[in-house]
Protein backbone atom coordinates (compact mmCIF):
# COMPACT_ATOMS: atom_id res chain seq x y z
CA UNK A 1 0.00 0.00 0.00
CA UNK A 2 1.53 3.67 -0.92
CA UNK A 3 1.77 5.93 2.23
CA UNK A 4 2.60 9.47 2.50
CA UNK A 5 4.88 10.55 5.32
CA UNK A 6 4.36 13.26 6.55
CA UNK A 7 7.68 15.24 7.29
CA UNK A 8 6.97 18.48 8.98
CA UNK A 9 3.06 19.47 9.70
CA UNK A 10 2.83 23.32 10.01
CA UNK A 11 1.09 25.63 12.25
CA UNK A 12 -1.58 22.93 11.61
CA UNK A 13 -3.07 20.33 9.08
CA UNK A 14 -5.31 17.94 9.75
CA UNK A 15 -7.11 14.93 7.29
CA UNK A 16 -10.58 16.26 6.27
CA UNK A 17 -13.35 14.83 3.97
CA UNK A 18 -16.51 16.03 3.41
CA UNK A 19 -17.42 15.52 7.31
CA UNK A 20 -19.90 13.75 9.54
CA UNK A 21 -23.67 14.52 8.86
CA UNK A 22 -26.64 12.79 10.76
CA UNK A 23 -25.00 12.50 14.20
CA UNK A 24 -25.49 16.22 15.87
CA UNK A 25 -28.33 15.09 17.76
CA UNK A 26 -25.77 13.36 19.50
CA UNK A 27 -24.08 16.39 20.06
CA UNK A 28 -21.72 15.77 17.34
CA UNK A 29 -20.19 18.28 15.22
CA UNK A 30 -20.16 18.57 11.11
CA UNK A 31 -16.97 18.80 10.77
CA UNK A 32 -15.73 18.40 7.19
CA UNK A 33 -13.33 20.52 5.20
CA UNK A 34 -13.70 24.03 6.50
CA UNK A 35 -13.38 25.04 2.53
CA UNK A 36 -15.35 22.81 1.07
CA UNK A 37 -14.78 23.89 -2.79
CA UNK A 38 -11.15 23.62 -2.58
CA UNK A 39 -11.58 20.50 -1.22
CA UNK A 40 -14.26 19.47 -3.98
CA UNK A 41 -11.59 20.68 -6.40
CA UNK A 42 -8.67 18.79 -4.99
CA UNK A 43 -10.26 15.94 -5.39
CA UNK A 44 -11.81 15.72 -8.78
CA UNK A 45 -9.01 16.85 -10.46
CA UNK A 46 -7.10 13.38 -8.99
CA UNK A 47 -10.63 11.60 -10.10
CA UNK A 48 -11.39 10.68 -6.26
CA UNK A 49 -14.81 10.65 -5.30
CA UNK A 50 -16.25 13.86 -3.81
CA UNK A 51 -16.11 11.91 -0.45
CA UNK A 52 -12.77 10.79 -0.81
CA UNK A 53 -10.44 12.36 2.32
CA UNK A 54 -7.41 14.69 1.63
CA UNK A 55 -5.10 17.00 4.02
CA UNK A 56 -5.97 20.53 4.99
CA UNK A 57 -3.18 22.56 6.12
CA UNK A 58 -3.62 25.89 8.11
CA UNK A 59 -0.78 28.34 6.59
CA UNK A 60 0.93 25.78 4.86
CA UNK A 61 4.02 24.60 6.15
CA UNK A 62 3.70 20.77 4.75
CA UNK A 63 5.96 18.72 3.85
CA UNK A 64 5.28 15.35 2.59
CA UNK A 65 7.06 12.28 1.34
CA UNK A 66 5.67 9.69 -1.50
CA UNK A 67 6.16 5.72 -0.66
CA UNK A 68 4.67 4.73 -4.04
CA UNK A 69 4.33 6.40 -7.04
CA UNK A 70 1.22 9.16 -6.47
CA UNK A 71 -0.77 11.42 -7.80
CA UNK A 72 -1.35 14.62 -5.85
CA UNK A 73 -3.49 17.80 -6.34
CA UNK A 74 -3.41 20.94 -4.35
CA UNK A 75 -5.48 23.60 -4.12
CA UNK A 76 -7.12 26.43 -2.10
CA UNK A 77 -4.57 28.91 -0.76
CA UNK A 78 -1.85 29.60 -2.76
CA UNK A 79 1.16 28.51 -1.10
CA UNK A 80 4.54 28.27 -3.01
CA UNK A 81 4.50 24.40 -4.12
CA UNK A 82 7.59 22.23 -4.86
CA UNK A 83 7.98 18.84 -5.92
CA UNK A 84 11.63 17.70 -5.14
CA UNK A 85 12.74 21.48 -4.85
CA UNK A 86 11.07 22.27 -8.47
CA UNK A 87 8.34 24.84 -8.36
CA UNK A 88 4.91 23.31 -9.59
CA UNK A 89 1.32 24.82 -9.90
CA UNK A 90 -1.71 24.95 -8.16
CA UNK A 91 -4.86 23.46 -8.95
CA UNK A 92 -3.18 20.57 -11.17
CA UNK A 93 -2.50 17.54 -11.41
CA UNK A 94 1.17 16.10 -10.10
CA UNK A 95 2.54 12.77 -10.84
CA UNK A 96 4.52 12.65 -8.02
CA UNK A 97 6.82 9.32 -8.10
CA UNK A 98 8.09 7.47 -5.21
CA UNK A 99 10.81 8.88 -2.61
CA UNK A 100 9.94 12.14 -3.92
CA UNK A 101 9.36 14.74 -1.41
CA UNK A 102 6.29 17.74 -2.05
CA UNK A 103 6.46 21.25 0.45
CA UNK A 104 4.17 23.85 0.70
CA UNK A 105 5.72 27.20 1.32
CA UNK A 106 3.42 29.85 3.58
CA UNK A 107 1.01 30.94 1.12
CA UNK A 108 0.63 34.85 0.35
CA UNK A 109 -2.84 34.85 0.58
CA UNK A 110 -5.96 32.80 1.83
CA UNK A 111 -5.62 30.44 5.37
CA UNK A 112 -6.25 26.60 4.07
CA UNK A 113 -4.53 24.81 1.23
CA UNK A 114 -5.95 21.37 0.11
CA UNK A 115 -4.10 17.98 -0.93
CA UNK A 116 -5.95 15.44 -2.37
CA UNK A 117 -4.27 12.09 -3.16
CA UNK A 118 -5.37 9.89 -5.77
CA UNK A 119 -7.30 6.99 -3.82
CA UNK A 120 -8.02 9.18 -0.84
CA UNK A 121 -6.14 9.01 2.69
CA UNK A 122 -7.47 5.62 4.24
CA UNK A 123 -7.59 6.54 7.84
CA UNK A 124 -10.45 4.33 9.92
CA UNK A 125 -13.02 6.54 9.61
CA UNK A 126 -15.17 7.29 13.05
CA UNK A 127 -19.18 7.81 12.37
CA UNK A 128 -18.69 8.00 9.28
CA UNK A 129 -16.27 10.27 8.14
CA UNK A 130 -12.23 10.59 8.67
CA UNK A 131 -12.37 13.90 9.51
CA UNK A 132 -10.55 15.33 12.18
CA UNK A 133 -12.83 17.38 14.63
CA UNK A 134 -10.74 18.93 16.56
CA UNK A 135 -13.30 20.35 19.30
CA UNK A 136 -14.91 17.59 19.99
CA UNK A 137 -11.57 15.31 19.56
CA UNK A 138 -13.07 12.88 17.02
CA UNK A 139 -11.56 11.61 13.78
CA UNK A 140 -7.83 11.05 13.28
CA UNK A 141 -5.36 12.81 15.13
CA UNK A 142 -3.67 16.15 14.10
CA UNK A 143 -0.71 15.11 12.01
CA UNK A 144 2.88 15.77 13.41
CA UNK A 145 6.27 14.63 11.41
CA UNK A 146 6.75 11.04 11.38
CA UNK A 147 2.71 10.56 10.77
CA UNK A 148 2.58 7.81 8.10
CA UNK A 149 -0.97 8.19 6.22
CA UNK A 150 -2.32 5.50 4.11
CA UNK A 151 -3.43 5.77 0.83
CA UNK A 152 -6.46 4.37 -1.00
CA UNK A 153 -6.92 1.73 -3.64
CA UNK A 154 -7.21 4.38 -6.67
CA UNK A 155 -10.81 4.93 -8.34
CA UNK A 156 -12.07 3.28 -11.46
CA UNK A 157 -11.92 6.90 -13.15
CA UNK A 158 -8.61 8.70 -14.70
CA UNK A 159 -8.25 12.60 -13.77
CA UNK A 160 -9.85 14.57 -17.01
CA UNK A 161 -8.15 17.79 -16.66
CA UNK A 162 -4.55 18.38 -16.18
CA UNK A 163 -5.53 21.87 -14.52
CA UNK A 164 -8.35 23.53 -13.45
CA UNK A 165 -8.66 27.49 -13.87
CA UNK A 166 -10.10 28.67 -10.28
CA UNK A 167 -10.22 32.60 -8.80
CA UNK A 168 -8.11 33.57 -6.77
CA UNK A 169 -8.53 32.33 -3.32
CA UNK A 170 -7.98 34.80 0.12
CA UNK A 171 -8.51 38.57 -0.35
CA UNK A 172 -7.47 41.09 1.94
CA UNK A 173 -12.01 42.12 1.87
CA UNK A 174 -14.30 39.69 2.06
CA UNK A 175 -17.78 40.17 1.43
CA UNK A 176 -20.03 37.63 2.70
CA UNK A 177 -23.82 37.06 1.99
CA UNK A 178 -25.62 37.01 5.05
CA UNK A 179 -29.41 37.23 6.50
CA UNK A 180 -30.74 38.03 9.62
CA UNK A 181 -30.93 34.87 11.94
CA UNK A 182 -33.07 33.04 14.21
CA UNK A 183 -32.26 35.75 17.25
CA UNK A 184 -32.51 38.58 15.03
CA UNK A 185 -34.77 40.08 17.34
CA UNK A 186 -32.38 39.97 20.45
CA UNK A 187 -30.47 42.84 18.73
CA UNK A 188 -31.77 46.31 18.52
CA UNK A 189 -32.37 47.48 14.74
CA UNK A 190 -29.53 50.03 14.70
CA UNK A 191 -26.98 46.02 15.26
CA UNK A 192 -28.49 44.90 12.53
CA UNK A 193 -28.06 48.04 10.50
CA UNK A 194 -24.28 48.29 11.58
CA UNK A 195 -23.93 44.36 10.78
CA UNK A 196 -24.62 45.20 6.87
CA UNK A 197 -22.55 48.32 6.78
CA UNK A 198 -20.05 48.17 9.28
CA UNK A 199 -16.59 46.68 8.80
CA UNK A 200 -15.57 43.50 10.71
CA UNK A 201 -12.13 42.15 11.20
CA UNK A 202 -10.65 38.67 11.61
CA UNK A 203 -8.99 38.45 14.70
CA UNK A 204 -5.96 35.67 15.73
CA UNK A 205 -8.27 33.68 18.08
CA UNK A 206 -9.40 32.04 15.22
CA UNK A 207 -9.41 28.19 14.29
CA UNK A 208 -11.44 25.56 12.91
CA UNK A 209 -14.40 26.11 14.90
CA UNK A 210 -15.18 29.62 14.26
CA UNK A 211 -13.61 33.04 13.24
CA UNK A 212 -13.42 35.38 15.37
CA UNK A 213 -14.39 39.11 14.20
CA UNK A 214 -13.58 42.48 16.06
CA UNK A 215 -15.48 45.26 14.92
CA UNK A 216 -18.51 47.94 15.85
CA UNK A 217 -20.75 46.68 18.73
CA UNK A 218 -23.57 44.96 17.91
CA UNK A 219 -25.93 46.20 20.48
CA UNK A 220 -28.58 44.10 22.30
CA UNK A 221 -32.28 44.65 22.39
CA UNK A 222 -32.71 42.25 25.28
CA UNK A 223 -31.02 41.00 28.31
CA UNK A 224 -31.16 37.43 29.61
CA UNK A 225 -29.93 34.18 28.98
CA UNK A 226 -30.41 31.67 26.21
CA UNK A 227 -31.33 28.16 26.55
CA UNK A 228 -28.74 26.36 24.02
CA UNK A 229 -29.93 25.39 20.88
CA UNK A 230 -28.81 23.61 18.13
CA UNK A 231 -26.39 25.69 15.53
CA UNK A 232 -25.07 25.67 11.68
CA UNK A 233 -21.93 26.51 10.13
CA UNK A 234 -22.08 30.13 8.85
CA UNK A 235 -23.88 31.34 12.19
CA UNK A 236 -22.93 34.51 13.88
CA UNK A 237 -22.66 34.04 17.43
CA UNK A 238 -22.40 37.12 19.33
CA UNK A 239 -21.45 36.50 22.70
CA UNK A 240 -22.21 39.05 25.55
CA UNK A 241 -19.36 42.01 25.34
CA UNK A 242 -17.19 39.76 23.41
CA UNK A 243 -16.03 38.86 19.93
CA UNK A 244 -18.74 37.90 17.29
CA UNK A 245 -17.68 34.15 16.48
CA UNK A 246 -18.41 33.10 12.84
CA UNK A 247 -19.07 29.31 12.96
CA UNK A 248 -16.66 27.09 10.60
CA UNK A 249 -16.62 23.19 10.08
CA UNK A 250 -16.09 22.15 13.27
CA UNK A 251 -18.48 24.49 15.47
CA UNK A 252 -20.33 22.89 18.43
CA UNK A 253 -23.79 21.39 17.41
CA UNK A 254 -25.07 23.46 19.77
CA UNK A 255 -25.00 26.42 21.46
CA UNK A 256 -25.67 29.34 23.95
CA UNK A 257 -25.76 32.51 22.62
CA UNK A 258 -27.65 34.68 20.09
CA UNK A 259 -26.81 34.34 16.24
CA UNK A 260 -27.56 37.49 15.00
CA UNK A 261 -27.38 36.58 11.29
CA UNK A 262 -25.93 33.07 9.18
CA UNK A 263 -23.99 33.43 6.25
CA UNK A 264 -25.27 31.23 2.70
CA UNK A 265 -23.75 28.01 2.29
CA UNK A 266 -22.51 29.37 -0.81
CA UNK A 267 -19.93 32.04 0.96
CA UNK A 268 -19.13 29.99 3.72
CA UNK A 269 -15.44 28.47 1.86
CA UNK A 270 -14.49 32.99 1.62
CA UNK A 271 -14.93 32.84 5.42
CA UNK A 272 -12.38 29.37 5.65
CA UNK A 273 -10.25 31.53 3.84
CA UNK A 274 -10.26 34.19 5.96
CA UNK A 275 -7.08 34.75 7.34
CA UNK A 276 -6.39 36.55 10.74
CA UNK A 277 -6.32 40.72 9.66
CA UNK A 278 -9.17 39.96 6.75
CA UNK A 279 -11.56 43.09 6.66
CA UNK A 280 -15.06 40.94 6.93
CA UNK A 281 -18.27 42.66 5.58
CA UNK A 282 -21.52 41.68 4.97
CA UNK A 283 -24.00 41.86 2.55
CA UNK A 284 -27.64 41.32 2.35
CA UNK A 285 -27.93 37.93 1.10
CA UNK A 286 -31.53 36.90 -1.01
CA UNK A 287 -33.43 33.63 -1.55
CA UNK A 288 -33.28 33.22 -5.06
CA UNK A 289 -36.25 31.44 -6.60
CA UNK B 1 -51.91 25.63 23.50
CA UNK B 2 -51.51 23.15 20.47
CA UNK B 3 -53.19 20.12 22.24
CA UNK B 4 -56.69 20.27 20.47
CA UNK B 5 -55.24 19.07 17.27
CA UNK B 6 -52.53 17.13 15.94
CA UNK B 7 -50.35 19.53 14.66
CA UNK B 8 -47.89 21.44 16.09
CA UNK B 9 -47.12 25.29 17.06
CA UNK B 10 -44.19 26.17 15.60
CA UNK B 11 -42.28 29.42 15.25
CA UNK B 12 -40.05 28.43 12.54
CA UNK B 13 -36.83 31.15 12.47
CA UNK B 14 -34.52 31.41 9.69
CA UNK B 15 -30.90 30.40 9.40
CA UNK B 16 -29.96 31.55 5.82
CA UNK B 17 -30.00 27.96 3.42
CA UNK B 18 -28.07 26.35 6.51
CA UNK B 19 -31.16 25.34 8.18
CA UNK B 20 -34.33 26.00 10.02
CA UNK B 21 -34.96 26.80 14.17
CA UNK B 22 -38.15 25.56 14.86
CA UNK B 23 -39.01 27.34 17.91
CA UNK B 24 -42.12 25.60 21.36
CA UNK B 25 -43.79 26.05 24.13
CA UNK B 26 -41.38 23.82 26.26
CA UNK B 27 -39.42 20.95 26.40
CA UNK B 28 -42.26 18.27 26.66
CA UNK B 29 -42.81 19.92 23.11
CA UNK B 30 -39.51 19.86 22.21
CA UNK B 31 -39.37 15.80 22.79
CA UNK B 32 -42.73 15.38 21.11
CA UNK B 33 -41.89 17.27 17.85
CA UNK B 34 -38.57 15.37 17.95
CA UNK B 35 -40.15 11.84 17.79
CA UNK B 36 -42.62 13.37 15.08
CA UNK B 37 -39.49 14.67 13.11
CA UNK B 38 -37.52 11.23 13.62
CA UNK B 39 -40.69 9.02 12.38
CA UNK B 40 -41.07 11.38 9.30
CA UNK B 41 -37.62 14.04 8.20
CA UNK B 42 -38.31 16.65 5.77
CA UNK B 43 -36.55 15.23 2.70
CA UNK B 44 -33.32 17.56 2.55
CA UNK B 45 -32.89 17.11 6.08
CA UNK B 46 -29.37 16.16 7.24
CA UNK B 47 -29.52 16.54 10.68
CA UNK B 48 -32.64 17.00 13.21
CA UNK B 49 -31.28 18.34 16.70
CA UNK B 50 -33.06 18.89 19.57
CA UNK B 51 -32.52 21.42 22.57
CA UNK B 52 -34.40 22.78 25.85
CA UNK B 53 -36.88 24.79 23.64
CA UNK B 54 -36.11 24.47 19.86
CA UNK B 55 -35.85 21.93 17.56
CA UNK B 56 -32.73 22.42 14.17
CA UNK B 57 -33.17 20.84 11.31
CA UNK B 58 -30.36 21.39 9.33
CA UNK B 59 -30.20 21.06 5.80
CA UNK B 60 -28.42 19.50 2.71
CA UNK B 61 -26.65 21.68 0.52
CA UNK B 62 -29.04 22.70 -1.96
CA UNK B 63 -32.29 22.39 -0.26
CA UNK B 64 -34.74 25.10 -0.65
CA UNK B 65 -35.78 25.71 2.77
CA UNK B 66 -39.04 26.85 2.08
CA UNK B 67 -40.11 23.14 0.68
CA UNK B 68 -39.42 21.98 4.13
CA UNK B 69 -41.23 24.64 5.72
CA UNK B 70 -44.39 23.37 3.50
CA UNK B 71 -43.41 19.67 4.97
CA UNK B 72 -43.84 20.83 8.48
CA UNK B 73 -47.45 22.04 7.97
CA UNK B 74 -48.03 18.21 7.22
CA UNK B 75 -46.39 17.20 10.10
CA UNK B 76 -48.83 15.17 12.89
CA UNK B 77 -47.81 14.22 16.61
CA UNK B 78 -46.94 10.23 16.67
CA UNK B 79 -49.44 8.07 18.38
CA UNK B 80 -48.96 7.16 21.92
CA UNK B 81 -47.17 8.88 25.23
CA UNK B 82 -43.11 9.01 24.69
CA UNK B 83 -43.00 5.80 27.07
CA UNK B 84 -44.63 4.03 24.71
CA UNK B 85 -42.90 4.68 21.62
CA UNK B 86 -39.39 4.62 23.01
CA UNK B 87 -36.79 2.06 23.82
CA UNK B 88 -36.11 1.48 27.62
CA UNK B 89 -32.19 1.63 28.27
CA UNK B 90 -31.87 0.18 31.93
CA UNK B 91 -28.41 1.57 33.58
CA UNK B 92 -26.70 0.70 36.60
CA UNK B 93 -25.25 2.96 39.16
CA UNK B 94 -23.10 2.63 42.01
CA UNK B 95 -24.25 5.25 44.41
CA UNK B 96 -21.06 6.33 46.02
CA UNK B 97 -20.95 9.72 43.97
CA UNK B 98 -18.78 12.36 45.87
CA UNK B 99 -21.91 15.23 45.98
CA UNK B 100 -24.37 12.49 47.40
CA UNK B 101 -24.44 13.96 50.47
CA UNK B 102 -24.54 17.16 49.58
CA UNK B 103 -27.68 16.50 47.55
CA UNK B 104 -29.28 15.03 50.19
CA UNK B 105 -28.63 18.12 51.76
CA UNK B 106 -30.24 20.71 49.31
CA UNK B 107 -33.55 18.38 48.26
CA UNK B 108 -34.22 17.47 52.05
CA UNK B 109 -34.33 13.68 51.68
CA UNK B 110 -31.71 11.27 53.46
CA UNK B 111 -29.13 9.82 50.94
CA UNK B 112 -30.89 6.40 50.67
CA UNK B 113 -34.06 8.12 49.55
CA UNK B 114 -31.93 10.29 47.10
CA UNK B 115 -31.26 7.19 45.37
CA UNK B 116 -34.74 5.77 45.08
CA UNK B 117 -36.36 9.34 44.10
CA UNK B 118 -33.37 8.84 41.16
CA UNK B 119 -34.07 5.25 40.97
CA UNK B 120 -37.75 5.31 41.16
CA UNK B 121 -38.75 7.08 37.90
CA UNK B 122 -38.23 6.53 34.29
CA UNK B 123 -35.93 9.50 32.56
CA UNK B 124 -36.39 10.39 29.19
CA UNK B 125 -33.31 11.62 26.68
CA UNK B 126 -34.51 15.11 25.90
CA UNK B 127 -31.52 16.35 23.93
CA UNK B 128 -27.73 16.29 23.90
CA UNK B 129 -25.40 18.61 24.12
CA UNK B 130 -22.15 19.88 25.97
CA UNK B 131 -19.81 17.18 24.43
CA UNK B 132 -20.78 14.05 21.83
CA UNK B 133 -23.12 11.58 23.50
CA UNK B 134 -23.92 13.64 26.79
CA UNK B 135 -27.76 13.47 26.93
CA UNK B 136 -30.03 15.80 28.85
CA UNK B 137 -32.13 13.12 30.54
CA UNK B 138 -35.65 14.80 31.92
CA UNK B 139 -39.03 13.14 33.46
CA UNK B 140 -37.38 12.49 36.79
CA UNK B 141 -38.49 12.81 40.49
CA UNK B 142 -39.73 16.73 40.70
CA UNK B 143 -37.78 16.19 44.17
CA UNK B 144 -34.14 15.96 42.55
CA UNK B 145 -33.80 19.64 41.79
CA UNK B 146 -30.48 20.75 42.38
CA UNK B 147 -28.22 23.41 41.62
CA UNK B 148 -25.14 23.39 39.71
CA UNK B 149 -21.80 23.30 42.01
CA UNK B 150 -20.71 26.47 42.44
CA UNK B 151 -17.18 25.26 41.72
CA UNK B 152 -17.55 22.88 38.68
CA UNK B 153 -14.82 19.77 39.27
CA UNK B 154 -12.04 20.52 36.37
CA UNK B 155 -12.08 16.60 35.55
CA UNK B 156 -15.41 14.75 36.35
CA UNK B 157 -14.65 10.82 35.22
CA UNK B 158 -16.34 9.00 32.35
CA UNK B 159 -19.31 7.34 33.52
CA UNK B 160 -20.03 9.72 36.61
CA UNK B 161 -23.77 10.29 36.89
CA UNK B 162 -25.06 13.24 37.55
CA UNK B 163 -27.60 15.79 38.56
CA UNK B 164 -28.34 19.88 37.62
CA UNK B 165 -31.50 21.36 37.98
CA UNK B 166 -34.11 19.11 37.34
CA UNK B 167 -31.57 17.37 34.69
CA UNK B 168 -29.63 14.01 35.34
CA UNK B 169 -27.21 12.96 32.72
CA UNK B 170 -24.06 10.55 32.57
CA UNK B 171 -20.72 12.37 31.61
CA UNK B 172 -19.50 10.11 28.17
CA UNK B 173 -15.74 10.86 29.13
CA UNK B 174 -13.81 12.57 31.17
CA UNK B 175 -13.92 16.55 31.20
CA UNK B 176 -14.74 19.17 33.09
CA UNK B 177 -18.27 19.73 34.92
CA UNK B 178 -20.19 21.38 37.60
CA UNK B 179 -22.88 18.93 37.94
CA UNK B 180 -23.33 17.17 41.26
CA UNK B 181 -22.04 13.75 41.26
CA UNK B 182 -24.61 10.96 42.35
CA UNK B 183 -22.89 7.96 41.30
CA UNK B 184 -21.40 6.59 38.29
CA UNK B 185 -22.32 3.45 36.12
CA UNK B 186 -19.72 1.21 33.82
CA UNK B 187 -21.95 1.87 31.49
CA UNK B 188 -20.38 3.03 28.24
CA UNK B 189 -23.07 5.64 27.10
CA UNK B 190 -20.41 6.63 24.34
CA UNK B 191 -18.19 4.77 22.05
CA UNK B 192 -17.70 6.34 18.24
CA UNK B 193 -16.61 2.68 17.26
CA UNK B 194 -19.92 1.53 18.24
CA UNK B 195 -23.24 1.81 16.36
CA UNK B 196 -25.06 3.77 17.51
CA UNK B 197 -21.99 5.39 18.82
CA UNK B 198 -24.09 7.09 21.87
CA UNK B 199 -26.86 5.23 24.15
CA UNK B 200 -28.40 8.18 25.20
CA UNK B 201 -30.05 9.93 22.22
CA UNK B 202 -32.87 11.91 22.52
CA UNK B 203 -36.14 9.95 22.92
CA UNK B 204 -34.25 6.67 24.83
CA UNK B 205 -36.00 6.17 28.10
CA UNK B 206 -33.64 5.38 30.96
CA UNK B 207 -34.49 3.46 34.05
CA UNK B 208 -31.43 4.22 36.39
CA UNK B 209 -31.18 0.96 38.73
CA UNK B 210 -28.69 0.60 41.88
CA UNK B 211 -25.83 -2.21 40.81
CA UNK B 212 -25.24 -4.93 42.90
Amino acid sequence: MSVLEVLAAGPLTTVQDRGRAGHADLGVGPSGAADLDSHTLANRLVANPPGAAGLEATLGGLRLRAHGDLTLAVTGAPAPLTVDGHTAALNSVLHVADGSELALGTPGRGLRTYVAVRGGIDVPPVLGSRSTDVLAGLGPDVLVPGTRLPVGPAPEGMPGIDLAPVGPVGASEVVLRAEPGPRADWFTGAALETLFTGAFEVTPRSDRVGARLSGPVLERAREGELPSEGMVAGALQVPPGGEPVLFLADHPATGGYPVVAVVCAADLPLAAQARPGTRVRFAPWRRTP
Amino acid sequence: MPATDEGFDLRILPCADRGLLLEVADLDEVVSLNAALAENTPEGVSDVVPAARTVLLRLETGTDPERVVSALADLRRPAGTGAERGETLTVPVHYDGEDLDDIADLTGLSPREVVAAHTGTPWTVAFCGFSPGFGYLVGGDPRLDVPRRSEPRTQVPAGAVALAGTFTGVYPRVSPGGWQLLGRTDARVWDPERDPPGLLRPGVRVRFEEAS
